[in-house]
């Protein structure tokens, strides 16, 4: 049986959308499905200072828009749509879309990423949308002259909560450890700003206040002297990093005990003709030009095995 | 950009615009990336459930009175209303399938 493509690419960031115009340049007529949120993480950031290239950088949705726009160029077909199921068991392999559609392709390149990641309770889940909140750009217009809080010591926690300052009255960046993993620059910049406090050893406990259906409170354990304390405020912004999306293909590729999918001579995964790039395997490096970089590998390493197995 | 079957809510219309039947009340900003990615999705169930559900955006921008009163904190929100009142809500982006499904329930 032919398979409807040769190669189809699940996601749309910077990984997904690097594949699709090497994979287009190198006439595969790939297929890119979009998933749920196309366009990736970049697409919630402002400003990428950090893109080769753009020497006073560029906004993060610009540049997911040109490279869509790049892919499309050189013949990459680009779908809306989430797929709900693979089956990966045989060649060609099966995708099936949450609108019903079944596709079947010779390779594979799995771009799906990561998503933000919630508190290990589930209080945070319980108040997102009222008052908690995992992305600063949607939704700190809502906190205008309010104290809110930040959770995480990384890069994304303080630009989160840098920017954050220019609603709140007042931001608390909550960590668990005493120092800060973010690098130094934005570290300078987080701790000039006025508007920011820092609380360090500490956990979010809960949030308050779930009977209410609105932010009123967190509740802080103290990681060093295991004390509690409540600390008044009105929202919160989750900023501790990603988790993989690969639930998708769980039992049918081989995952790393954190979720991600284990690569190998460049993008190959357990399966031969699944590829993998970006984020959903890489929880060391997670930038949008490494991303971007596996993408190119996939695609080459996709090539080169569609040629191993045609004629 | 939007369909035409979408209709713009404002804090002067929302009460007579929603006041009976099935309404899908879209709140967004110009600011909002995942708004931007589910305009395509609300536009698309405008189509499909023409003359069965009105489908309207509401830029929480340009009307605090509604976004305040449904104790919007977060957007993209989508909110299903009944005869006015609140039968389901969704909090950040979703698929098409899904919100057809809760819109088929409230029918």
């Amino acid at each position: 049986m032919d398979a409807d493509r040769k190669v189809i690419i699940i996601g749309s960031g910077p990984a997904g959308l690097t594949a699709a115009v090497y994979a287009a340049r190198a006439n595969l007529k790939p297929l890119l499905i979009e998933g749920l949120e196309s366009g990736g993480q970049l697409m919630l950031t402002t400003m990428v200072e950090n893109w080769p290239g753009f020497r006073d950088g560029i906004m993060g949705p610009d540049l997911m828009g040109d490279m869509r726009a790049q892919a499309e160029r050189f013949g990459a077909e680009i779908i809306e749509g989430t797929v709900s199921a693979v089956t990966l068991g045989a060649r060609p392999f099966t995708l099936s879309l949450a609108n019903g559609r079944q596709l079947t392709a010779e390779s594979l390149i799995i771009a799906t990423g990561a998503s933000a990641r919630w508190l290990e309770i589930d209080t945070d889940r319980k108040l997102s949308g009222h008052g908690v909140s995992t992305c600063a750009t949607c939704d700190g217009f809502f906190f205008k002259g309010r104290p809110i809080a930040v959770v995480g010591g990384g890069d994304s926690a303080l630009e989160e909560a840098i920017y954050l300052t220019k609603f709140a009255s007042k931001v608390t960046l909550v960590h668990r450890r005493d120092t800060l993993r973010a690098s130094k620059i934005m570290q300078d910049k987080a701790f000039a700003n006025p508007k920011i406090d820092f609380v360090w050893d500490s956990e979010v406990a809960e949030v308050k206040d779930v009977t209410k259906g609105e932010v009123t409170g967190l509740v802080l354990r103290n990681l060093k002297t295991g004390a509690r304390t409540e600390l008044p405020l009105e929202g919160v912004f989750i900023a501790i990093g990603h988790t993989p999306n690969t639930s998708l293909f769980a039992g049918q590729i081989e995952l790393d005990p954190a979720g991600y999918i284990v690569t190998h001579a460049g993008s190959r995964t357990s399966v031969p003709g699944v590829f993998a790039a970006g984020d959903v395997q890489d929880h060391i490096y997670r930038q949008a030009i490494t991303a971007a970089g596996s993408g190119c590998m996939a695609a080459i390493d996709a090539e080169r095995f569609l040629e191993g197995h045609e004629g | 950009m939007a369909s035409e079957k979408v209709q713009t809510f404002t804090d002067g219309n929302f009460d007579e615009v929603t006041k009976s039947g099935v309404v899908l009340v879209d709140f967004w900003a110009e600011w909002c990336g995942p708004c931007r990615r589910l305009a395509p999705t609300v536009d698309a169930l405008a189509g499909d459930f023409e003359g069965k559900v009105t489908v309207g955006k509401l830029n929480v921008d340009e009307n605090p009175a509604v976004a305040s009163r449904f104790q919007i904190r977060g957007i993209p929100t989508i909110l299903i209303l009944k005869d006015g009142q609140v039968a389901d809500s969704v909090v950040g982006l979703v698929g098409k399938e899904e919100l057809a499904d809760k819109l088929n329930a409230q029918l």
